[in-house]
């Protein structure tokens, strides 16, 4: 199972508490643990990332293993240590007041 | 008895206000949505029961809201507002071309008949359709593919379509207003549109009397008399007898005829209200004293409405969707301020008590009263 920790505003839009697990099918990627998360949780669709261009949503950044892994390809390969469900991939806001 | 519900929507979630037909006593729910911004909530004519708000925050885009139990419990739905085809660009501030994005959903204007239909005004300026309670969002693509559109500019608060009126007598006719292109109407049920700012005056755009170019901050009708409308514009309070044909000024004896909101008595259709501001830089009410003021015939002589209002030190501001009325027999005149107040008179504006007033800075308010 993968890890996501959300955004404490996205969990309460999701209504879940803590981390959510995920199964994802084939190659674990920011794309496809994105692709999990909207199909469990449609709610979330288009909070984190536009509906149809899947673009980053400007405020939002993703992490895996302490680095920030925004700017990388949908596809590009994660740490082993997300892709086996020993560290969270990261969802999170940026820290902006207002 | 019959009763009250004022939806109030903030800066930082939504609240919901009920009382009894008397209302004397209000119970406050809320937040819900605590943190996010609710530019607002507005309840089905056809079911009071049923409730749309749109929320939304920078961080996390646009959400749209659904409460079927008058908002003690809500549920999101489809929150995909995309643009039909590839959308050509507006001017910007400064003159530039500048694609057209979708930000948010500054208004929610549900059908009169049908509590599944709902219009949707949002920035980048565009009108949307759901016919599902909100399961899906189409966009009615011929306001922002009107020859103007592409010299539309945005007010300060962006190219937001943030007005929608729909004729009670007619329902193929449609009024909306756009900061800052000004107001059109279709008689198609949003398929074609005209502007309709003919008379409109504005000393700040290049061609002062210009087709479309104009902020029109809100317009309001009354239902029994559809075509004659009332506007606050940025500057100029305006008026027009033959549903947006042609404008004349009415500010008559107002202190300053900025402002933001504009309402209609729903019993007495040559009743009006509006919120003077000091200027469009100094959003505030002028000399600290804020003043309700009130016309009986229909504009140009105007009365100033103070009891229970502060008026000394008061630089509350009150935003274009943030005033609305009930129609109980007395009826009653609500107004939210940027200070977190929401101001009731249940005596048509002759005194005013806070009902509630330590909220976010609110945004919008809209009244339903209930059987």
């Amino acid at each position: 199972m993968i890890r996501v920790e959300l955004p404490a505003h996205l969990r309460t839009l999701a209504r879940v508490q803590g981390e959510v697990s995920l199964n994802v099918t084939g190659r674990v990627t920011p794309g496809a643990i994105l692709d999990a998360l909207e199909a469990a949780y449609p709610m979330l669709r288009g909070t984190i990332r536009d509906h149809v261009s899947h673009q980053r949503r400007p405020f939002v950044r993703y992490f895996a293993c302490g680095r920030d892994v925004s700017h990388e390809a949908q596809d590009a390969a994660l740490p082993d240590a997300v892709t086996s469900g020993a560290e969270p991939f990261l969802v999170v806001g940026a820290i902006a007041g207002g | 008895m019959s009763g009250v519900r004022v939806l109030v929507g903030t800066r930082k979630g939504a609240f919901v206000l009920n009382a009894d037909g008397a209302r004397k006593q209000w119970k406050v729910d809320g937040p819900f949505f605590g943190g996010w911004e609710m530019y607002h909530v507005k309840g089905s004519p056809a079911d009071p029961q049923r409730l749309y708000a749109s929320q939304s925050t920078g961080w996390f885009g646009q959400l749209i809201q659904r409460s079927n139990d008058g908002g003690r419990t809500w549920e999101p739905v489809d929150n995909k507002f995309v643009y039909e085809g590839t959308p050509g660009p507006h001017k910007w501030y400064d003159g530039t071309p500048h694609p057209w994005e979708f930000k948010r959903v500054w208004h929610l204007e549900p059908s009169l008949d049908d509590p599944d239909t709902v219009l949707a005004g949002v920035e980048d300026a565009a009108l949307f359709k759901t016919a599902d309670g909100g399961k899906s969002w189409v966009e009615l693509p011929g306001l922002r593919r009107h020859a103007t559109a592409p010299g539309w500019q945005p007010g300060a608060g962006g190219l937001c379509l943030h007005t929608i009126l729909v004729d009670p007598a007619d329902r193929r006719r449609i009024f909306v207003a756009i900061s800052a292109a000004g107001a059109f109407r279709s008689d198609d049920a949003g398929a074609t549109w005209r502007p309709i700012n003919r008379g409109l005056r504005s000393q700040h755009i290049p061609d002062p009397e210009a087709e479309v170019g104009h902020c029109v901050h809100r317009i309001a009708l009354h239902r029994s008399r559809p075509d004659v409308l009332f506007m606050q514009k940025h500057w100029d309070v305006m008026r027009s007898d033959d549903a947006g044909g042609s404008w004349r000024e009415v500010s008559g004896n107002l202190p300053t005829d900025f402002g933001f909101p504009i309402e209609v008595h729903p019993h007495e259709p040559e009743t009006i209200y509006v919120v003077p501001i000091k200027s469009d830089s100094e959003h505030y009410p002028p000399d600290g004293r804020l003043r309700v003021y009130r016309s009986r015939s229909g504009g140009n002589e105007w009365e100033a409405l103070t009891k229970g209002l502060p008026q000394r030190d008061c630089y509350v501001n009150v935003l274009r969707d943030a005033t609305s009325m009930d129609s109980l027999e007395e009826a009653g005149v609500y107004f939210g301020t940027t200070g977190g107040q929401v101001y009731a008179s249940t005596d048509a504006g002759d005194s005013w008590t806070a009902i509630v007033r330590d909220l976010p800075s609110v945004l919008s308010v809209e009244v339903q009263t209930l059987p």
